[in-house]
């Protein structure tokens, strides 16, 4: 089995298993404000990190090229309140014309 | 209506980003139809894309299904089902689905099932029709850096991670984090650097 396999379906499994415990538990073991608080920061924390590598690196090397670009548009865009298909579509197509014409 | 445009274009987005990563188109569409929560799935195939281990892909993933969790107590007192309606409940609770149920608040909790209901299974086909077509589109591309699909990835994630920048300490813990996770990129296994951030906000979460 693959690295693809074992992900696709590891991650297929936890996350059910995530959303079935939801409607499982007592309501009182996730509602403690503590948990609240740390779960809104989470997926901030990750998120981040994901763009930030996904930018600024290949396998485990640091390096500047086109997706700079691309994430720069997708900054401009975003601060222009700009919906989610415009931004990814300005990253994609700035990003594209860069990588193609030099 | 712009519900589903925008889910539609996230599942565009998520198809063609699973096949440029690697994935197969298959894997692709099982990972929408059976994991079915956006950020966990562009997580797991933007770790293993980056490198990273099937357990580091799944683990960043689950971190970040855990709020599916917390919305499956909030919707679970509402819905009431047992049995097999539970299962499909606990399938379809993601981010829209609660939004729009308890947007639907002031109307009564039988106008909140039905918003969850609606919206989780419009969410459900709209989101494979798309994960599908995107997958198919990338694997018919060839090089995805000659249409800007290596740039979409990150784009993508900073559109998730946008909204939830609501104020300086939000901001200031998302810079934090995308500087210490290039820092440890060359010197840490591929995923961990991602992984180790959800520790920094379980940290400050709780001395907070």
């Amino acid at each position: 089995m693959t690295i693809f396999w074992i992900a696709t379906i590891g991650t297929s499994l936890m996350a059910f298993l995530l959303k079935y415990s939801g409607h499982s538990v007592p309501e009182r073991w996730l509602t403690h404000p503590k948990i609240q608080k740390v779960n809104a920061l989470i997926p901030i924390a990750l998120l981040s990190a994901l763009v930030a590598v996904q930018s600024f690196s290949e396998k485990s090397q640091l390096m500047i090229d086109q997706r700079l670009v691309g994430l720069c548009a997708a900054i401009t865009a975003l601060l222009l309140k700009a919906p989610f298909p415009v931004v990814v579509l300005s990253a994609a197509v700035s990003s594209a014309a860069v990588y193609n014409w030099f | 209506m712009s519900v589903s445009i925008t889910v539609g274009a996230y599942g565009v987005a998520f198809g063609a980003a699973a096949v440029a990563n690697g994935f197969t188109v298959l894997q692709s569409c099982l990972l929408s139809l059976l994991t079915f929560s956006g950020a966990s799935q562009f997580a797991v195939i933007g770790v293993i894309g980056a490198g990273g281990s099937a357990l580091s892909g799944i683990a960043t993933a689950s971190l970040l299904g855990v709020r599916n969790a917390l919305y499956g107590v909030i919707m679970a007192p509402r819905l009431k089902v047992k049995g097999l309606k539970r299962v499909i409940a606990a399938q379809v609770t993601i981010d829209e689905s609660t939004g729009v149920a308890l947007g639907q608040e002031p109307h009564g909790v039988d106008a909140m099932r039905k918003g969850f209901w609606y919206t989780g299974f419009g969410v459900f086909v709209f989101w494979n029709l798309f994960t599908l077509a995107g997958a198919l589109g990338a694997q018919a591309m060839g090089d995805i850096r000659a249409f800007g699909l290596d740039s979409a990835v990150p784009a993508a994630f900073l559109g998730l991670v946008w909204p939830r920048l609501t104020g300086n300490f939000e901001r200031a813990l998302a810079v934090g984090c995308a500087i210490f996770a290039i820092a440890m990129t060359p010197i840490l296994p591929a995923g961990l650097p991602i992984i180790a951030t959800a520790f920094i906000a379980i940290a400050v979460g709780l001395k907070r």
